[in-house]
């Protein structure tokens, strides 16, 4: 195959250009959010986040000259300067918003009354006049600057630890790392002794009951919200952690049933017969054999249900409540998403905090991953 | 309690909960109830192999029971009572009211137009993808960074997608990636989310970014697994690369391109959260499960929203079948 390819490089170099482009396409998305999470908010606001890499051009907003005056030499003085940050440069300004750009800077300009207004590159200004300005109103100072490419990390120090603009998304944090992992490993052990059960047992209704875990695979989630709710209020569970465990583990089982089924029927079944007749009972095969032997597909069932967790509004929303103390991350992106819609500092950083822990998750096992999903759909 | 602590109580309650009951329970069958020794050890131990799988399967049975198979039946009850009369039996009352809101008829039509785009445009890239990919060396990092987006929440997504749909007023720089290209065409600046119809599409593309490398991925596996004489043969009659694929490879993996598909389409069946984040169901974007979830916690309207989930069952009913028919066969 290889070589066929190879005689035709026209066709291969075609290959390889229209994945580099899909490629780019797809990542394009999650490159712009996580760019703009490094950017400052008046940043984000004026320019697209692909110009952040390149030294930009634009209009800052006027800025009144303010400041002391000193006395010197008969001439009252303002000096100062109009940026904090040193890396802007001044490329032209002016002091009427008719006129932005009307000088270069360095130049000294006649304001009238015997006043001149210089503003130099670096953005240091000095305003001088025969009479005190005590009392008179300044000129505005408009200026086009360019700046050069500037991130920072103050959004993720803002979302996770200030406690005003977006306060509880490190609380969110733990929150979901607290729905998460109980609710991925409770599941497992109940669905591995299924399983075993579903895959190495005979009894009548196995057909059954595994045609009813196919069935119940697909059935929505969306059924079991009320009537679950009413039970778990009825039982006097309330809303809380515990329900969601319960319910992520309810609503995880068909798949880790399934997963872990289908894995345990290719084992061999020799170790499994050679057990028996040397007295093991089912109890110390499943523990001893079956167990450790299953680990890829206990490693899939756990990354699935994590991200799946993790990942989750729904169950979620309905289960925990809406109380701001125990909001989920996904549940305060889309309340943040409502009440700070175009405030992209904060929205970025926050959806990469939650993004971040899914990513190096998948980054880290996506053999597993790979692995359950082929064992999970393909029939 | 901290809900830390909480969380890792409940899992060593859980966990050693689990083991215990397994543990136990199988040394009382063996030990106390059906022992092996005495003068009925073979029909003991007989009687204690017939019990076992139950032991096993006990606590899955009752997790399902009760949070998947009881609700399917529960929620068909309270689709045809009234909450406000005290759950009365009100017979297709819900049915018909939920019929007559213009709301839900907009819901089901985006659905099916959702069902239309989203798994077929998923499957066609999943299936480019994983052919384009197969064939060069840094295939696995590409396919990579085209599946990333399956790790991403649906909320995530939403806000990615949202910053490529910015607006700024005309005039302005645009910081959304689409109004730009649209600007530097010439275009006026467009405030896409709520243009109707075109927004519904917008919404779809979310669905389609993420659920696209799970189709490379299953179609990828597929591919590679065709016998390797079959395209050898099409190769030596002449066939070209275009036909080699549509010809001799897509159609012997066609059965995986339907799970890919049918796969998808529950996905798209119960799509919720892209929609409740990026439009919530406004400017013609509301879709069913979303329509439900207003009835059931925003109106408290139990009976329409079960109306509402009974008909997102019934869509899905035709796969559900197919699944456990196909299981089934498989078994035999």
């Amino acid at each position: 195959m290889a070589s066929i390819v190879g005689k035709k490089s026209g066709l291969t170099w075609a290959v390889h250009l229209s994945v580099a482009f899909l490629v780019a396409i797809w990542l394009f998305p999650t490159v712009g959010l996580l760019v703009s999470s490094f950017r400052s908010a008046d940043q984000i606001a004026s320019s697209g986040w692909w110009s952040a890499l390149s030294t930009q051009e634009r209009q800052v907003p006027p800025v009144r000259v303010s400041g002391d005056e000193t006395e010197q030499g008969g001439s009252f003085v303002i000096a100062g300067s109009l940026f904090d940050g040193a890396s802007t440069t001044v490329t032209a300004w002016g002091t009427s918003s008719r006129e932005p750009e009307a000088y270069e800077p360095g130049q000294s300009v006649d304001m009238g009354d015997g006043q001149t207004l210089t503003v130099s590159e670096n953005g240091d200004f000095t305003l001088s006049g025969p009479e005190s300005f005590e009392g008179a109103r300044l000129p505005r100072i408009f200026t086009t600057a360019s700046t050069p490419p500037d991130f920072t990390l103050d959004n993720y120090r803002n979302v996770l630890f200030s406690s005003t603009a977006a306060a509880g998304v490190g609380q969110s944090f733990i929150n979901t790392l607290t729905v998460a992992i109980p609710a991925t490993i409770i599941p497992i052990l109940i669905a591995a002794f299924a399983a075993y059960a579903l895959a190495w047992m005979e009894f009548p209704g196995r057909a059954l009951l595994i045609a009813a875990v196919v069935g119940l695979l697909v059935v929505p989630l969306q059924l079991a919200l009320i009537p679950v709710l009413q039970l778990h209020n009825d039982i006097g569970i309330g809303k809380g952690y515990l329900g969601v465990w319960l319910a992520h583990t309810g609503f995880g089982l068909p798949l880790a049933i399934y997963l872990l089924r289908n894995y345990m029927v290719g084992l061999p079944k020799d170790i499994i017969e050679n057990a028996k007749v040397d007295g093991a009972t089912d109890f110390q095969i499943f523990i001893k054999i079956i167990l450790p032997l299953s680990f890829p597909a206990l490693a899939s069932f756990a990354i699935f249900q994590f991200l799946w967790t993790w990942n989750d509004l729904l169950v979620a929303l309905v289960f925990l409540g809406t109380d701001d103390q125990t909001l989920v991350l996904t549940a305060r992106l889309v309340n943040l998403l409502g009440s700070r819609g175009g405030q992209w500092e904060i929205l970025a950083a926050s959806a990469f905090v939650s993004i971040a822990v899914p990513l190096v998750v998948f980054f880290a096992m996506q053999r597993y991953l790979v692995r359950g999903l082929l064992a999970g759909s393909v029939k | 309690m901290n809900p830390a602590v909480q969380g890792i109580l409940t899992i060593v309650l859980g966990v050693g909960g689990c083991i215990a009951y397994f543990f136990f329970s199988n040394q009382l069958l063996d030990k106390v109830i059906f022992p092996p020794r005495g003068p009925n050890a073979g029909r003991n131990i007989n009687r204690a192999n017939l019990v076992r799988p139950w032991l096993f399967l006990f606590p899955a049975i009752f997790a399902l029971s009760i949070y998947l198979a009881y609700p399917v039946v529960a929620t068909l009850w309270l689709s045809v009572t009234d909450r406000d009369a005290g759950g009365a039996f009100v017979g297709g009352a819900n049915y018909s009211q939920m019929l007559a809101e213009p709301k839900f008829w907009e819901a089901l039509r985006n659905n099916f137009l959702w069902l239309l785009v989203v798994p077929g445009l998923s499957t066609a890239f999943g299936l480019l993808a994983a052919q384009l990919t197969d064939r060069i060396a840094w295939g696995s990092i590409a396919k990579s960074m085209i599946f990333m987006p399956m790790a991403i929440s649906f909320v995530g997504a939403s806000v990615i997608w949202k910053l490529i749909y910015d607006t700024r007023p005309a005039g302005q720089d645009q910081i959304g990636v689409l109004n730009a290209i649209w600007v530097w065409f010439g275009g006026e600046p467009q405030t896409w989310l709520t243009l109707i119809p075109w927004n519904n599409f917008l919404l779809m593309i979310v669905l389609v970014w993420i659920q696209t490398g799970f189709a490379m991925v299953i179609l990828s596996a597929a591919l590679r697994g065709i016998p390797e004489e079959t395209i050898e043969a099409a190769v030596l009659d002449g066939a070209n690369p275009f036909q080699i694929f549509f010809k001799i490879k897509v159609p012997q993996i066609m059965g995986t391109i339907v799970v890919v598909w049918t796969t998808i389409t529950l996905v798209v069946l119960k799509v919720f959260d892209i929609v409740l984040a990026m439009t919530n169901g406004q400017w013609n974007t509301q879709v069913l499960a979303n329509y439900m979830y207003d009835k059931l916690f925003r109106s408290f309207d139990w009976g329409v929203g079960s109306a509402s989930a009974m008909v997102i069952m019934l869509l899905v009913l035709p796969i559900l079948i197919w699944n456990v028919h196909n299981a089934r066969k498989e078994m035999r």
